[in-house]
């Protein structure tokens, strides 16, 4: 009997060795959730349409310029939405050819449409579709990774999140400026270089001047901050007119870096890929005399002429500041989001607010474990205490083992602590007063507290699974902070099984093992 | 020490339509309050919006930023936030409009350059929540699954392990709880956070432990009293019971109250939402769980055809509602 006992009491405190093992020292053992360690939380939903708008336009181009080398004329070939090619005015006697051609070029991804004649339609396949969105997804995550990850944050994390596959979840611990963090990751960076065919000039009106108010088919017009150096326009908007075709884009970046410019002003330098300095190359080789106009989202930094052939590096030039530059070298080295990204939620914990909640957490626990331990000696007496050791070793166990499998603590997690506490005494409560109930029938102290642990076991197990259940949903329905809380409580409620049946059982049976007792302090 | 100088014997079914009553007057107060204010309060998680919470070096009061956001655009809402000496102030903001482009943060943005133009600079963002209607309504969604979820969970398992019978009483028990908290919730000014969802959630499962100890206890009662009536056991079950439900509420209220007091701003809506709970939920136990299952039951005996027990479980329980009233109005 006493050997049983033995084993028991050793399992106790080998238990109660690992947990604090685990835990010690708590600052760097316990993993703190965002609520309590400050930071910022966001879910992005990338405009997956963009993606699909680009890759549509792309191949309407690429068979533009098949129909131009084969001398096929055709009024216009538009994206008309992000997944539809409408080619118009096809030619009659020219149509077989040209029904060849645009399979050799579309059949791979888009579908032919019955139209009107002469009039084709080109709508890009359902699996075709929700690979590319799937693709720009994954694209953006990478990047939205690497920049994160540039930005020096401590344990950040980027992941796909939510139903319907195109939201990411951004967090970043500890961050204090915020407005900059999202500056960077939302910052599309798409830089592409497109040699200038007329420009700059005041207003569109005075750019087509030359072509009779028409856009060639193969051009398009970008704006732009014109150059204060520039001879003719002052500061303002200038407006260019360069062909469509970029002639190299951020994907052929080799790297950038922050650097001066000539006149010591904070720029942005890049060099190429190998592929990038070749196409840069014959692009400036064949081009000089011409400008080359450096665009990124949308609008022209600069336009620099094109002096001499050049293949290693480019640089942008504007008004930066210093830490200007050094974000968007930042953001280009990430290269450049395939679609735009939208917020739909954001929470920022300011870091006061973090070490607050911890100590209101603490002081609440502290508080709780007291005014229960004051109960529970005053009406429970001597076993009180067995109580009390069985509720503290609860939590001690509990924040070890969330401490073990890195679990997150929350604001939500800390008040599942506190019910913890209560699940706890709740527990010990059952047992003794069914122990309480089993003396007033007089059996004997010994086979009184036995006879209670057996009759409340089914009961322990009962409740407990009842409120894992809750918990479960919990945890489904949570995110971030209540799930947190869903953990805790889980945890919490199978430790307390152990610590409810075996511990307090173990407590009673040493100390009643000793000697010969007629009366439970109870 | 003992609660009760020897075993209770309180006739609680004898009072079980009183106590009925009392849970509809609780019910029917929040209904009313829901109905003057024109919905549940939802806090940002579900309705979408913008909540920024600032911390001012001096102690400033509600009107003052209020005038100074006069330029912010729609229904502003001020209040003083946490204790009396903490200087800080809660701006809540209403949604937008569909999230396009950067509108998701124009409000809080556009609070703070409000703030600074009036010459209020020396302040700090302590936190800030904006929700976009997207986040709003899949919350809302994933908030009702999870309730509806959890019920049947609930339902199954404890009338897997007792009786079907058993599993309603604990549902409508779990539901009033629900309902009383909710009205509760109302009637004080919480809103509907996250927060108090999972309270509300864990609530519960707290309110099914209640329960399943009684259940407990009246099948054992029932392998040893057989020839007891039914009714007549479960009250005796509750009586048994009695000390060990009113103490571990007793104890359960203390951690939560500790909670309420010393737990921060946050967790205000949290703690409030556990002690109506923890209180209800003895309530419900004591008064409505086992009821439920007695009329279920006694409807069952008192019809004896072969009906599927579901069926009978739901078809009796109304009808024996009914012959009750009966019974007990001649």
């Amino acid at each position: 009997m006493s050997k049983n006992i033995q084993w028991k009491v050793l399992t106790v405190i080998g238990v109660t060795v690992l947990s604090v093992l685990a835990l010690y020292p708590p600052q760097e053992k316990i993993r703190l959730g965002l609520d309590l360690e400050g930071g910022v939380h966001m879910v992005l939903r990338v405009q997956t349409d963009d993606a699909l708008q680009v890759e549509t336009e792309t191949a309407g181009e690429q068979l533009r310029e098949q129909l131009d080398l084969q001398g096929i004329v055709i009024a216009s070939v538009t994206a008309t939405d992000s997944t539809t090619i409408r080619i118009e005015g096809v030619p009659q006697d020219r149509d077989a050819e040209f029904r060849q051609t645009a399979e050799d070029q579309l059949s791979a991804n888009y579908d032919r449409q019955t139209g009107s004649p002469g009039i084709y339609n080109y709508v890009m396949r359902a699996p075709v579709e929700s690979t590319y969105r799937d693709e720009s997804v994954r694209q953006a995550l990478q990047t939205i990774e690497r920049r994160v990850n540039e930005l020096g944050v401590a344990e950040p994390i980027v992941a796909p999140y939510g139903v319907g596959g195109d939201q990411i979840l951004v967090q970043l611990p500890g961050v204090s400026d915020v407005d900059r963090a999202k500056e960077i990751i939302r910052n599309t960076a798409l830089l592409e270089l497109k040699i200038v065919e007329d420009g700059p000039a005041g207003s569109r009106e005075d750019l087509l001047a030359t072509r009779s108010g028409v856009i060639p088919p193969d051009m398009e017009i970008v704006s732009g901050i014109s150059d204060s150096l520039n001879s003719s326009a002052s500061v303002g908007t200038s407006y260019y007119l360069v062909r469509r075709v970029a002639a190299v884009t951020g994907r052929d970046l080799r790297n950038a870096r922050s650097s001066l410019d000539e006149f010591n002003q904070p720029a942005v330098s890049f060099s190429f890929n190998r592929d990038g300095a070749r196409k840069f190359g014959d692009v400036t080789g064949n081009n000089i005399g011409r400008s080359l106009a450096v665009i990124l989202d949308g609008r022209v930094q600069t336009a620099p002429t094109i002096q001499s052939r050049i293949t290693d590096e480019g640089r942008i030039t504007g008004n930066f500041s210093q830490q200007e530059a050094a974000d968007l070298s930042l953001v280009l080295r990430s290269g450049a989001l395939p679609a735009s990204l939208t917020y739909l939620e954001e929470r920022t914990v300011g870091p006061t607010l973090g070490a607050d909640s911890i100590e209101a957490g603490v002081a609440a626990s502290v508080a709780g474990l007291l005014a229960v331990a004051i109960f529970m000696l005053a009406y429970y007496r001597l076993s009180g205490i067995n109580a009390v050791v069985a509720v503290a070793m609860n939590l001690l166990i509990l924040m070890g083992f969330m401490a073990y499998v890195d679990a997150v603590l929350t604001l939500p997690g800390i008040a599942g602590l506190i019910l913890t506490i209560g699940i706890g005494v709740d527990s010990n409560v059952l047992i003794f007063e069914r122990i309480k109930e089993e003396l007033r029938s007089e059996k004997g102290v010994r086979a009184a507290v036995a006879s209670g642990f057996d009759r409340v076991l089914l009961t322990i197990l009962d409740t407990h699974v009842a409120s894992l259940i809750a918990a479960a949903f919990l945890f489904q329905f949570g995110s971030g902070p209540i799930r947190g809380f869903a953990t805790t409580l889980a945890i919490g409620l199978i430790s307390n099984v152990f610590t409810a049946m075996f511990v307090s059982r173990t407590i009673f049976e040493t100390l009643l093992s000793r000697r010969r007792v007629n009366t439970l302090s109870i | 020490m003992s609660l009760f100088q020897k075993q209770p014997n309180f006739n609680f079914l004898a009072w079980r339509w009183q106590a009925l009553t009392l849970s509809l007057a609780l019910i029917i107060a929040g209904v009313a309050v829901l109905v003057t204010r024109g919905g549940l309060p939802l806090g940002i998680d579900f309705s979408g919006g913008t909540l920024v919470v600032l911390e001012f070096s001096g102690s400033t009061s509600e009107d003052t930023v209020r005038e100074a956001l006069v330029s912010v655009e729609g229904e502003k809402i001020v209040q003083q936030y946490g204790g009396v000496d903490a200087n800080q102030i809660m701006v809540r903001l209403p949604q937008t409009g569909p999230e396009v482009g950067t509108s998701l943060e124009d409000g809080a943005r556009a609070v703070r350059t409000a703030l600074n133009e009036s010459g209020m600079t020396d302040f700090e963002v302590v936190s800030q929540e904006l929700v976009g209607p997207v986040i709003g309504q899949e919350l809302r969604q994933r908030g009702i699954q999870a309730f509806v979820f959890a019920m049947l969970g609930i339902l199954v398992y404890v009338g897997f392990r007792f009786r079907f019978s058993f599993g309603i009483g604990a549902i409508v028990a779990v539901a009033h709880d629900i309902f009383v908290t909710v009205s509760m919730l109302m009637f004080f000014g919480y809103e509907l956070s996250l927060n108090v969802v999972a309270a509300m959630l864990t609530i519960t499962g707290y309110s099914v432990n209640d329960s399943i100890v009684v259940f407990d206890r009246v099948r054992e009662n029932l392998r040893k009293m057989r020839r007891d009536r039914f009714d007549e056991l479960v009250n005796t079950s509750i009586n048994q019971t009695l000390a060990r439900t009113l103490i571990t509420s007793g104890t359960t209220g203390f951690a939560v109250f500790a909670l309420y007091i010393f737990g921060g701003e946050v967790l205000k809506g949290f703690a409030f939402t556990m002690i109506v709970g923890v209180i209800s939920g003895t309530y419900s136990t004591i008064f409505i769980a086992a009821s439920i299952a007695i009329f279920i039951t006694q409807g069952r005996n008192n019809r004896n055809q072969s009906v599927p027990l579901a069926q009978k479980a739901s078809k009796v329980q109304s009808k024996s509602k009914r012959r009750t009233r009966k019974a007990n109005a001649s």
